[in-house]
């Protein structure tokens, strides 16, 4: 949304709270409030407002897409391809059409998500899309019952013709390896992010390379380099694995379409069935009361959301898909693998010389498998080389993963700058503290940050690498994050104001469990000097006004400027109605504590209610956009606007290792990060609690293994996926600083993904404080890390 | 999962006669805890026309301890097993082991009997895919045999087994009608196949009614340890038990087993006879555990499960001291 009408010049003070607090001028549109004070001034910002809709989820009133319930409604099923590469040379469904329940079967025409060839005529005369991967979604059966539809689904008849497959990124890299695109590609992204560079070469299976981010001369920073170190790192793919699947209930009736869906945007979800279905967007409503949890794969209707929707159409009944555990492992997104090939140059002070970087990354039938950006943009270097491919394989398609790319960047990144900090017999801290330097506000956060971190850790406790005697051996090691500061390219709230003193507050926007419903009522409820709870939230509707996709870390920094401003119009109208009453101006009335009272002489003053019931108020309706931030952004990517600030964030480990049997425990993580503003500490506890938690389990246990023969995934379950557990989880201290940005008018920004991208280099460090010898490759099973402990390498 | 018919069985012999019943084509299952069966039927696995459920059955969960030994009935749950002060007190490593299978959840519904009679935990065998599609190559194999893998790799999943191996257990089995057998527990285990739909002697329209183990000596120490990746719930990686019967000092009797290594729990014979007549120390612990995976022929992705093995048969052996 542009910025449009008068602006004004506003001196504020900005930086950390009770660190370093500076003057600065911004400019910025009249309309917009006053600064905000810090959180100690506020009421209800700030505070640790208890989750709104915590009573409605544990005692299961919350409805989420399983436990919608329409009248007629059927049940859906979908048939996925037990092979991993063939092409389909016919399906038969009269079986299922014919069996008891049935009310219809569809067969999908394209497949979403996946790679497209970059010359469709490679393929056009496919009867079926091509099948690439096993478990790949083929057709879908609606019937009056799950049982129906189950048995029924059995019953297709599909001719395959196999192809030559293969699922292991080593493999695929080879000249001679199977193709699984007869030609070169292109990967749109979606609003989840995701997607990879148009127009680059591709040979087989290799695609690229990207060479985004390269600058300087490589050669010339070696040779201007004291030390050298270099690593081959790995990292696994990683399944989502929610606790709610993915699902859908699709409700076509008279030309209109009803979605409810499991989604992270109810806006994509609109987008792309209006896309598929040649609809009219405002012939369709997605509905996402609640989500039980994304991390990036739930964006658009997806395939199996097509299917559902078209069994709706078929059948002229609301029908319901949602994905079992398998399916949810191996067809909807996953994080995707990475091979490293990391070299760094550096002066005897620290200073970096030379970042070359070597990486391959396969998410399988998708592209955009990079491992992020922090090998250009975090710490400053004058000599960068990347050069990227992704590597095709017959495997579930990748998608947005928790700080896409960058957790597998990080991974490897921190870990070679504690080498080059190692090499240097440098502390590791020390060594950030002089490399860390560039200007922004995440630079600033992670200098506090690494300073309050190594203190409450003791990392002055920290031994030397390996000085433990006996077989378990302890170690500390710690590494630090960085994630762009997002907002979303559109973004409007609506406050609406009854004359009893009801207050209703809209947007679009969908929380995921992330707490945004809480955060949203706390932003309206401090401008209008009321308690969340009197705020009545409405979010996840397309028919709301539009709002933030829940990926990118995006939301409260996206949606709570443009509730506060909103909200502080309605404020404005409301003191100007009921200024006469107080004998008063508008402007010398304040909102707080319930009452609306005159600034200087609080004796005077009227109850929220009583005073729009005086002023004759029926309702007031307030709309606000969330308008660009103050310094604007660094560069926008369609809806993506990036500021030149990013987040930060620095996380402690403390690891134990038995070398004996390779088991890695970690201790305690020490996590301590920025988000702007915490508008409620206790939910950015939570989330950040949250990316620890995936953060070991990533490190430690998540690995999708797939049957080189079958490409069948051999553990989609999770069961045999193993997951951090209760007795797994270390114990996490989290420490949020206050960081005043003044780029908008509540100063908020995301934390979810940066809290994710630090964990697994942090504990790979302490492996190494530990042991003295390196950890390249993830996860940390007894089999990696008995063979880590075996290595040559230090 | 397929419809099926559920029967309460009243007595043993009923149940029995239930199950002689069972064909190709309407296969008739019993299900104790159900922890396993209801597993398999929704992989499709198991696809029974007819469920016998024995929990209805009285007198088949009693804890018998006396001088000649120890009776469990079949229905005994691995809770009780976990907590029952006499069977710990004589049986720890079996107390142990029951007390380390799964969750709380799975252990309060679980029996031994079911614990024993249970398919193994392998990938492949757990999917449907590799019964139905394709054959298993068992090339993902990190978490398979070590041992004996010629002829499979996959790995019995009880882990009960492994310390009533070492306890000389036996099971008893009962056609009904007076028509019974006592198996020792060695015997009863087969090595796991993909098409057979057990891994053990059991018959059709038997019943396992009780496990026995014979009473344990004077001066007999034992100790049980599974290892896993994870402490919260995990299958082993390999687990351990050791009962060593002393003289003084001295070992006079040593019984070494080890689970998930080998497609039945393995005896390390070689291990007991470097214990018998010393004592325990790090020195002959390490002595032991080095001959215990000596005759390990490890495959492609599992041979850091011989590392794993060797240190914890070293650990158990210590902890038995």
């Amino acid at each position: 949304m542009s910025n449009t009408g008068s602006f004004e010049q506003r001196s504020l003070q900005a930086g950390i709270v009770g660190e370093t607090m500076t003057p600065v001028t911004r400019k910025m549109p009249g309309t917009d409030p006053p600064a905000w004070p810090t959180n100690a001034e506020l009421h209800v910002v700030g505070k640790d407002v208890p989750r709104m809709d915590a009573l409605d989820k544990v005692t299961g009133r919350a409805r989420y897409t399983f436990d919608v319930q329409l009248p007629g409604m059927l049940y859906a099923r979908a048939i996925n391809s037990t092979v991993p590469h063939a092409r389909i040379k016919s399906i038969d469904t009269s079986l299922v059409e014919r069996y008891p329940g049935v009310r219809a079967v569809h067969v999908l025409e394209r497949l979403t998500m996946a790679a497209q060839l970059r010359d469709p005529g490679a393929e056009a005369n496919e009867p079926y899309p091509v099948i690439r991967f096993t478990g790949q979604p083929i057709a879908a059966v609606a019937a009056i019952s799950a049982r129906a539809a189950e048995a029924a689904a059995q019953l297709i008849r599909i001719e395959y013709e196999p192809l030559p497959h293969v699922t292991e990124l080593d493999q695929a890299m080879q000249t001679n390896a199977p193709a699984v695109f007869p030609g070169p590609t292109e990967q749109a992204s979606s609003a989840g992010g995701g997607g990879a560079p148009r127009g680059l070469p591709q040979k087989g299976n290799l695609r690229g390379p990207s060479k985004s981010g390269s600058h300087g001369d490589i050669g010339r920073g070696f040779r201007d380099a004291d030390v050298v170190v270099e690593g081959e790192y790995r990292t696994q793919v990683q399944t989502h694995t929610p606790l709610e699947a993915h699902g859908i209930v699709a409700d076509w009736r008279d030309d209109e379409l009803t979605l409810y869906a499991s989604t992270q945007h109810v806006f994509s979800v609109r987008e792309e069935a209006a896309e598929i279905f040649e609809l009219p967007q405002e012939k369709i409503r997605v509905i996402s009361d609640y989500t039980g949890g994304g991390f990036g794969a739930k964006y658009g209707v997806g395939n199996y959301g097509t299917l559902a929707i078209h069994l709706s159409r078929k059948a002229g009944a609301p029908v319901r898909l949602v994905l079992d555990r398998r399916e949810e492992h191996v067809s909807v997104g996953n994080r995707p693998s990475s091979l490293q090939r990391l070299k760094i140059g550096a002066k005897r002070d620290g200073t970096l010389t030379a970042i070359e970087l070597h990486s391959f990354g396969s998410g399988g039938v998708a592209a955009g498998a990079g491992v992020g950006s922090c090998h250009h943009n975090m710490y400053p270097c004058p000599n960068v080389s990347i050069e990227h491919y992704d590597v095709f394989t017959n495997a579930g398609p990748c998608a947005a993963f928790r700080g896409p790319g960058q957790t597998q960047g990080i991974f490897a990144f921190e870990q070679a700058i504690d080498a080059v900090a190692a090499r240097l017999q440098m502390d590791p801290v020390a060594l950030r503290n002089k490399i860390d330097t560039r200007d922004a506000d995440d630079v600033r956060a992670r200098a506090a940050e690494r300073r309050i971190g190594a203190e409450k850790f003791g990392w002055s406790r920290r031994s030397a690498p390996g000085s433990d005697s006996g077989p378990i051996k302890r170690g500390m090691g710690m590494a630090q994050s960085m994630w762009p500061y997002i907002v979303n390219g559109y973004t409007t709230c609506e406050v609406r104001i009854s004359g009893d003193g009801a207050v209703d507050a809209f947007c679009g926007t969908q929380d995921i469990g992330t707490g945004t419903r809480t955060v949203f009522a706390q932003v309206v409820a401090e401008e209008l000097g009321l308690q969340p709870e009197a705020i009545d939230v409405h979010v996840g509707d397309t028919r709301f006004p539009p709002g933030p996709p829940s990926g990118g870390s995006r939301v409260t920094s996206s949606l709570t400027p443009a509730a506060r401003n909103a909200a502080y119009a309605a404020a404005r109208d409301i003191a100007n109605r009921v200024a006469p009453l107080l004998s008063a101006k508008g402007e010398e009335l304040v909102f707080r504590g319930g009452r609306i009272e005159k600034r200087d002489d609080p004796a005077v003053s009227l109850g929220f209610a009583e005073a729009l019931r005086r002023a004759g108020v029926e309702s007031l309706v307030h709309r606000a956009d969330r308008r660009d931030d103050y310094e604007g952004y660094a560069h926008k990517a369609g809806d993506l606007h990036i500021s030149p600030h990013a987040i930060g964030g620095v996380q402690f480990a403390e690891v134990s290792v038995d070398t004996e049997t390779g088991v890695v425990k970690v201790e305690r993580v020490l996590a301590v990060h920025d988000c702007g503003r915490p508008i409620n500490p206790k939910l950015v506890e939570s989330q950040i609690l949250g990316g620890v938690i995936q953060g070991v389990s990533y490190a430690l246990y998540e690995d999708r293994r797939l049957d080189a023969a079958t490409g069948v995934q051999l553990n989609a379950n999770i069961d045999q996926y193993k997951m951090v557990g209760s007795r797994e989880t270390p114990q996490i201290e989290v420490h949020v600083i206050e960081l005043l940005g003044r780029q908008s008018s509540t100063d908020a920004r995301g934390v979810a993904e940066p809290a994710n991208v630090a964990t697994a280099a942090a504990i790979a460090n302490a492996f190494f404080n530990a042991t003295g010898k390196r950890i390249y490759t993830l996860p940390m099973t007894p089999a990696n890390v008995l063979a880590a402990l075996r290595s040559e390498q230090p | 999962m397929k419809s099926f018919e559920w029967v309460d069985a009243k007595s043993v012999e009923q149940a029995a006669a239930l199950l002689a019943a069972t064909s190709a084509r309407e296969p008739v299952v019993a299900k104790a805890g159900g922890m396993d069966l209801l597993d398999l039927m929704k992989e499709g696995i198991v696809q029974p026309s007819r469920v016998v459920n024995l929990k209805s059955i009285r007198s088949l969960d009693d804890i018998q301890l006396d001088r000649s030994g120890m009776q469990l009935g079949a229905l005994v749950t691995l809770a009780r097993i976990e907590r029952d002060a006499g069977l710990r007190s004589h049986y720890r490593a079996l107390a142990e082991a029951a007390g380390h299978a799964a969750t709380p959840q799975v252990r309060n519904a679980a029996t031994i009997g079911g614990n024993l009679l249970q398919r193994p935990r392998c990938w492949y065998f757990r999917n449907e895919h590799f019964h139905q599609v394709a054959k298993a190559d068992h090339s993902e194999h990190q978490h398979h045999a070590i041992f004996d893998n010629q002829q499979t790799v996959m790995v019995h999943a009880s882990t009960l087994a492994t310390p009533l191996l070492a306890y000389d257990a036996s099971v008893h089995l009962t056609l009904g009608h007076g028509s019974s057998r006592t198996v020792l527990l060695k015997d009863f285990l087969l090595p796991p196949a993909m098409e057979r739909d057990r891994d053990t002697l059991i018959a059709d329209g038997e019943i396992l009614t009780d496990v026995r183990v014979p009473a344990i000596q004077a001066n007999t120490r034992c100790a049980y340890h599974k290892q896993t990746e994870r402490d919260s719930y995990d299958w082993p990686i390999c687990d351990v038990a050791v009962v060593l019967q002393m003289n003084g000092a001295v070992v006079a009797n040593a019984k070494i087993v080890l689970g998930w290594v080998a497609p039945t729990p393995r005896r390390a014979v070689d291990a007991e006879e470097i214990l018998v007549g010393r004592e325990i120390d790090e020195q002959s612990a390490i002595e032991a555990a080095a001959a215990a995976v000596q005759a390990a022929t490890p495959l492609a992705k599992n041979a850091y499960k011989v590392d794993v093995l060797r240190a914890v048969v070293k650990r158990t052996i210590l902890a038995a001291r």
